[in-house]
């Protein structure tokens, strides 16, 4: 595993138990198809989630939120669409949210969740 | 999350309006939405504004920012909301007191290090911003000298971004910058062109100091080296100091036009001499986007010289019949009208003919009649109708030089001390009127029961108009310089003598 893929890792399992923290259900994650990949599902109240996690060890290169294009939201709508057609249940309100993880080496990771961005 | 509003100034000619700058933070992804009609200038304030505020040490939230000038429908133009922008969202995150920020107009245009870089029009924004009852404005150390002339309004300078925001309460540690100044102003330095320096031209520097004294056009007619440039040059030196209301009008008119105005105001009035393959747009004034003053709004309330008028094209001096008419330059464009001031003094130089020697005593003229008629007449009828004097100047001789020698002519110091004594007495009997000077009053004024001159002072201008030598409005004319010269002489009332020399001044052509 790369030193990248190493952190992206760390940084959704910090955002999934930030959200469980937050009284979320995480129902999957990592869950892929032909059209990508959806980093966490979760279920708030009758809402589906669907969080995009970006993870950097600092912002010396920009914060994580300025790497969540629009591309990528759109992406991730489409993937909620076929994750809602391949895992059957109650889906009538969905929602994107974007989680920030910042993790430096050496100190405590800074998380910064955002409802419904899209 | 927050919302915050502050007050910036949108310029449009020298007219000034507040603009409210309000700052949104909400909870989406980081983007920077700029709304309000800017122009292409001010929508690249959002990258100054992120780079400066990172650089300063106080970062712009990582959410979605959206700023919105209103009134929105009013076009807003340049760099100078970059400090308002950035103090609304600053104020917005919480970083600074939204109280403290509500108050002040800020204006400024930020580098982006943080900085804040002097802007053109600081001296009409902030004097828009005083009459429109704010009571601080925020602006670039640099241009702190030109804010303060503004008087009953207190001016708060600062260098950078982080200096602002500490003013306003932010809780930064200070950081000592090098600020940016404004560009140094050269002090004028006074009376160089001196009338002194004139040499037998006794008619001329005559028509000169009338000119002056009753705000007259003045047209010179003269083969080259008689010294019209010279004479032209040596009016604004003439000229009585300048009112506080006008110097100001000048200085912000310098202040617009991007001109270093300094930390006083100009007294002095100004002088424009435009080249003559000047357009008619840079003489009025024009411009897409950003409407900027022309040599006519520079030369408000002091001189504009046209050396060579024939020379220009036609077009662009018929332009200036309507600013000499009514005083005021505007400019039209689709989605707003700028006012520019124009009470300026013509004056105008030409050859007689297009080799120049035409009437000159001391060589011969090559020029045909068709060619010598076809040259002046490039100077529009109406046009000339505007100008009071037209005189011819001619070329000094050797006589003249030696006796020029053991009577030397006036000094500037000693004409403008007859000029400010003539428009004194001017201004005495004119109390009750709109006007001033004697050019701005109207002939049925000056041929009114209680005004009309005895037909004894009048005889020789009465036998002209009989002899259709000249027009009625040509008698105005006369009778308007003939009012001027009683004032220099100190005559309670023109002679005969006045009327008779001021018909000469009209006999150029």
């Amino acid at each position: 595993m790369a030193a990248k893929d190493v952190l992206g890792r760390r940084g959704e399992d910090l955002a999934a138990a930030f959200l469980t923290g937050a009284g979320y259900l995480v129902v999957d994650r990592n869950w892929r198809c032909s059209q990508g990949e959806i980093d966490i599902v979760a279920v708030d109240g009758v809402e589906t989630v669907f969080v995009e996690v970006k993870t950097r060890s600092s912002v010396a290169f920009g914060h994580p939120f300025d790497a969540i294009t629009a591309q990528k939201l759109a992406r991730l709508r489409r993937l909620a669409a076929a994750w809602c057609a391949a895992n059957p249940g109650d889906h009538r309100r969905i929602r994107v949210d974007a989680i920030s993880v910042i993790a430096p080496g050496d100190g405590p990771p800074q998380i910064d969740h955002l409802a419904r961005v899209f | 999350m927050a919302i915050a509003h502050t007050r910036a100034v949108a310029l449009f000619g020298l007219t000034g309006t507040l603009v409210d700058v309000e700052a949104d933070i909400s909870s989406n992804l980081p983007s920077f939405v700029l709304i309000g009609l800017p122009d292409a200038a001010l929508n690249e304030a959002r990258d100054r504004v992120r780079a400066a505020a990172t650089n300063s040490g106080c970062p712009l939230p990582n959410r979605k920012l959206t700023v919105n000038l209103s009134p929105a429908a009013l076009p807003k133009h340049g760099s100078g909301f970059d400090l308002a922008i950035a103090m609304a969202v600053l104020a917005a995150a919480g970083v600074i007191s939204l109280d403290s920020v509500a108050g002040v107009v800020h204006l400024g245009e930020l580098g982006l290090d943080g900085r804040l870089r002097p802007i053109a029009g600081i001296l009409p924004a902030v004097l828009a911003a005083s009459r429109a009852g704010a009571s601080t404005v925020m602006v670039p150390f640099g241009n702190a000298g030109e804010a303060g002339l503004v008087p009953g309004i207190r001016v708060v300078p600062v260098s950078s971004l982080r200096d602002a925001a500490i003013w306003h309460g932010g809780e930064l540690e200070p950081i000592v910058v090098d600020a940016i100044e404004s560009a140094r102003v050269d002090e004028p330095a006074d009376d160089v062109l001196d009338l002194s320096d004139i040499v037998g031209n006794e008619d001329a520097i005559e028509a000169l100091t009338v000119a002056a004294a009753g705000g007259h056009h003045l047209f010179l007619l003269g083969p080259p080296g008689a010294g019209k440039t010279m004479l032209a040059a040596r009016l604004p030196g003439l000229l009585p100091d300048l009112g506080a209301e006008d110097a100001l009008e000048v200085s912000s008119i310098r202040s617009l036009a991007g001109l270093p105005v300094g930390a006083s105001l100009a007294v002095r009035p100004p002088l424009e001499s435009p080249h003559h393959t000047a357009t008619a747009a840079s003489l009025v004034g024009g411009g897409s986007g950003v409407i900027r003053p022309g040599a006519v709004a520079r030369a408000s309330h002091g001189v504009l010289f046209l050396d060579e008028a024939p020379e220009f094209k036609p077009a662009a001096l018929d332009a200036l019949r309507q600013p000499l008419e009514a005083g005021v330059v505007s400019i039209h464009r689709a989605n707003a009208v700028a006012h520019f001031p124009a009470h300026f003094q013509l004056v105008m130089a030409a050859n007689p003919c297009p080799c120049g020697q035409y009437g000159a005593t001391d060589s011969d003229c090559v020029c045909t009649p068709h060619v010598r008629r076809r040259y002046l007449a490039r100077l529009s009828g109406p046009l000339m109708d505007r100008i009071d004097i037209q005189l011819r100047v001619n070329r000094v001789t050797a006589v003249r030089l030696r006796l020029g020698d053991e009577s030397p002519s006036i000094t500037s110091v000693a004409a403008r001390q007859r000029v400010t004594d003539a428009r004194a007495a001017a201004a005495v009997r004119l109390e009750h009127t709109p006007w001033r000077l004697n050019s701005q009053v109207p002939g049925p004024w000056l041929r009114s029961r209680e005004r009309r001159l005895s037909p004894a002072t009048t005889t020789s201008i009465d036998r002209a108009l009989e002899r259709g030598g000249l027009t009625m409005r040509g008698y105005d004319r006369v009778l308007r310089l003939g009012w001027s010269i009683a004032d220099l002489a100190g005559a309670v009332i023109p002679t005969p003598d006045h009327i008779g020399r001021a018909l000469y001044l009209r006999r150029a052509l």
